[in-house]
């Protein structure tokens, strides 16, 4: 039931490695675009021999581009990289592995059907007249995991370790191949609290031996606990780079997030009375392993919830938690007080729950069909096969939500793929409400939209809540969630680790809740 | 639903068209339809006659691709249905012959859509399965010699005729009315593309994916079953090794010559046995051609290539390209 992080005291200012002064890595104006879109603006990032450094951001915020534009999986616009004062510009991974730039991914680019051996040799095999020498082969695996404290087998094959022993072996395998530079792209996203303490055991090893480490992360504690300095992307820029004494979390976090104290003044609703609301839906240690740590949630009419937190922190898998997308393992659930299973989206929407998934793409419109079969799809799923709405009545509902929610272009026949995010949003939206949900679970609703859309979705949700309904609502605008909640609960993670309500719904409050920072928690509360 | 057929079918009614008007070409005689003992007779019924069987197994198929699977054990799955029907027709009733025909191919459909829904195997190795070993199942009912029968109620199913329209043409007619008031007159067939264009959505928007699609094998199963018996009641006896032999190719063809996508989602059901009579009009023709039968293999992988070009996105991004660089 351990969430996946190092209980690592966060203060610690990591391991007091010395950092020689010469740049080992230095990146400058590194910039991308795709299209209209930039990914990357003139980013610049430096890295010390013997140096273990954070490369944070949320979503979006470059760090993927800046990765794959660093080790030439993807070709920059612009940008001069030099390793050791060197200039480098490798085309391919496999020269950026040759120049000494090696990156392990989360998950871990290996052959899982090879042994051990074979894979940390794979392409290199010694050979004796064109035949690989196996014998020789598993000795030298044996020496370069020795050096890593790892006494395994390494004949068999690597499937038949935990996914700990496979990222040490693939880090093994980019040493052993002299990288002197060492990219981590979250790998501790699967571990559990051991394993990460094996795989941070490793990693300040290599740094002691002058290797420095580029770490992606969604952990804080994590940060705090290995790293010396950090870098933080947002929306493609540079947003603030220090060490982790100079970047306390409250610091961090703001830099994420790019919110400043200030500006947090923004409109509010009238606040439901919650101990008024009449309760809907009631979770008791509700939780999954390795998923989200238990926690307890009241849902109630006419009140929206909202769940904050960092990319990673737990918040939309609390919502699908909720809705039964992923069975909780542990914990109870009751609906108007009646005990109740929520074992998958079936029963959640016989039960009147809606849930519009983070992915739009992936989990929420069926592109090929019409924006009319899309809003009808839940509300024919519950009716069942055999009791088809009639083409009348399809046309009826679609009309009215289309209308309702202005969704353009105003055409019911038209496939959904074609539509923007934001009527895509919107169609989405409709789906469930046509199905007359108690609660709806909204994640990231307004993400990716355009801005007139984003207004309309907030006056819904507000709406909906007046009428009765109870939300729950997943959001990384902390305004926005500021603006129509009435309590919030922050995750971290993936753990609930407060809940504000009334007056105490400020976006500082919300901050300082991310950062776990206790003083700035207990003052807002 | 049949509003959209002028427009979506365009394509596939010409080539029909085209195909019998060559055929008309080649072999004057080729529309001349007469009656003889109360049967129709001519090219034009020998066509739909001998197209029947792979029309009534793309019944099933259109809506197994349509869900992003396959059925590759269709064909096994006649000469399992055709041998068991011909093994029990003499000594049993029809109602206990058809019975036992159909429910085994309901079974297997069960076996293949448990293997796929519930065990998670990739749709092609589950039904290669049955594919493979179906086959075997048909020699060991049949004891590896061909039955035969003379009861004259199966052979009617086969040999007979109604208002002088051949059985098979009336069944295939009839179970292509019957699944398309399955599949259009519940919700079965929304569901159908709906999943088939995105599983993981259509699931969270609380469709019983798994359900459906266990439904769908069972529906190819059954239709490969009556598909079975047709040809076993034409042929008045079961030959395991060769009933139904690469039909399973036949249906999958006429499926994609029909419009469906092997990605899933949008399926029409009618245009499968339009693209199943467009492969029966196109070995008919071959043959009245006095073209060499071998020639029909060649014609219809040209065919196939046609279609799938025509459906190939990067061919359609190709074609934009070379229609900007001429505007």
């Amino acid at each position: 039931m351990a969430a996946p992080h190092a209980d690592q005291p966060s203060a610690a200012a990591g391991s007091a490695r010395p950092a020689s002064g010469a740049p080992l890595l230095e990146l400058t104006g590194f910039s991308k675009s795709f299209g209209p879109f930039t990914a990357l603006d003139a980013v610049s990032l430096t890295l010390r021999a013997g140096e273990i450094h954070a490369l944070l951001g949320e979503n979006g915020a470059g760090k993927s581009t800046l990765i794959k534009t660093m080790t030439g999986v993807v070709q920059r616009d612009a940008g001069v990289m030099r390793l050791e004062g060197v200039p480098v510009m490798p085309r391919s991974a496999g020269e950026a592995t040759a120049a000494g730039l090696a990156t392990v991914y989360q998950e871990v680019n290996l052959a899982p059907n090879l042994t051990v051996a074979q894979n940390l040799f794979l392409g290199r095999q010694p050979t004796f007249l064109g035949i690989v020498r196996e014998r020789e082969m598993r000795r030298r695996a044996r020496a370069v995991l020795a050096d890593f404290d790892l006494d395994i087998d390494v004949s068999a094959p690597l499937e038949s370790y935990s996914v700990a022993i496979r990222h040490i072996v693939a880090i093994a395998r980019a040493v052993d191949q002299s990288a002197r530079v060492l990219i981590l792209d979250e790998p501790t996203a699967s571990l559990d609290a051991h394993e990460v303490e094996v795989l941070f055991a490793v990693m300040r090893k290599l740094a002691a031996r002058g290797i420095g480490i580029i770490f992606v992360t969604h952990f804080l504690d994590q940060v705090y606990a290995i790293c010396d300095r950090i870098t933080v992307l947002r929306n493609g820029r540079l947003a603030g780079t220090g060490t982790i004494a100079e970047m306390p979390r409250m610091t961090l976090v703001r830099t994420m997030l790019g919110r400043e104290l200030a500006e947090a003044t923004a409109e509010r609703h009238e606040r439901a009375d919650l101990s008024a609301a009449p309760e809907l839906v009631r979770l008791e240690g509700f939780g999954k392993a390795g998923y989200v740590a238990p926690f307890d949630l009241t849902l109630r009419r006419g009140a929206v919830v909202g769940l904050a937190g960092l990319l990673g922190s737990g918040r939309t898998e609390t919502a699908r938690l909720v809705f039964g997308a992923e069975r909780a393992d542990s914990g109870s659930a009751t609906l108007d007080g009646r005990p109740v299973a929520l074992t998958g989206p079936r029963e959640a929407l016989t039960l009147g729950f809606g849930y519009c998934p983070e992915e739009r793409k992936t989990e929420g419109i069926v592109a090929d069909l019409t924006v009319r079969e899309n809003i009808v799809l839940a509300l024919q799923a519950r009716r069942g096969v055999l009791k088809p709405l009639s083409r009348a009545e399809q046309d009826e509902i679609a009309k009215r939500f289309i209308r309702l929610l202005d969704i353009r272009p105003p055409d019911p026949e038209r496939p959904i793929g074609l539509l923007s995010g934001g009527n895509q949003q919107k169609a989405l939206l409709a789906r469930w409400l046509a199905t007359q949900p108690r609660l709806l679970i909204l994640d990231e609703p307004t993400r990716g939209i355009d801005v007139g859309a984003h207004a309309e979705i907030i006056a819904l949700i507000r709406t909906l809540c007046a009428e009765g309904m109870a939300l729950l609502v997943v959001s990384s605008e902390l305004e926005e969630i500021v603006t129509y909640a009435d309590e919030v609960i922050v995750l971290r993670d993936r753990a609930h680790v407060a809940s504000l309500t009334g007056a105490a719904i400020t976006v500082p409050a919300i901050l300082a809740a991310i950062a776990e920072d206790g003083e700035a928690t207990a003052n807002a509360a | 639903m049949t509003v959209k057929l002028p427009r979506i079918g365009t394509a596939q009614i010409l080539a029909l068209a085209a195909i019998l008007a060559i055929n008309g070409f080649v072999s004057p005689q080729f529309f001349d339809i007469r009656l003889q003992d109360g049967r129709l007779f001519g090219s034009l019924i020998d066509v739909l006659n001998r197209g029947a069987p792979v029309a009534i197994l793309s019944l099933g198929m259109v809506l197994v691709i349509a869900m992003r699977g396959i059925d590759l054990s269709v064909g096994a799955v006649m000469a399992i249905c055709g041998a068991i029907a011909a093994s029990l027709a003499d000594d049993h009733s029809l109602v206990v012959t058809l019975a036992a025909a159909l429910g085994a191919g309901l079974a297997c459909g069960l076996w293949n859509g448990f293997l796929v829904a519930v065990l998670g195997i990739q749709p092609i190795v589950a039904t290669l399965i049955l594919m493979v070993a179906g086959r075997g199942i048909a020699q060991l009912i049949t004891e590896g010699r061909i039955v035969t029968f003379t009861d004259p109620g199966l052979a009617f199913l086969g040999g007979g005729s109604v208002l002088g329209v051949p059985t098979p043409v009336v069944i295939a007619l009839a179970m292509l009315a019957l699944t398309l008031i399955v599949v259009r007159g519940t919700a079965l067939g929304l569901m159908i593309e709906a999943t088939g264009g995105n599983p993981r959505a259509s699931a969270l928007a609380g469709i019983g994916t798994r359900l459906i699609t266990l439904a769908v094998y069972m529906w190819s199963g059954l239709c490969a079953a009556i598909a079975g018996v047709v040809a076993a009641a034409d042929i008045l006896g079961a030959d395991a090794n060769n009933a139904g032999l690469w039909l399973e190719l036949d249906a999958i063809l006429a499926v994609v010559i029909g419009g469906t996508s092997l990605f899933g989602g949008r399926f029409s059901v009618v245009l499968a046995v339009v693209g199943a009579l467009i492969i029966q009009a196109m070995n008919t023709g071959i043959l009245l051609s006095g073209f060499p039968p071998e020639m029909n293999l060649v014609v219809k992988a040209v065919v196939v290539l046609v279609v799938l070009l025509a459906q190939s996105p990067r061919l359609a991004s190709l074609g934009l390209i070379f229609s900007r660089r001429r505007s």
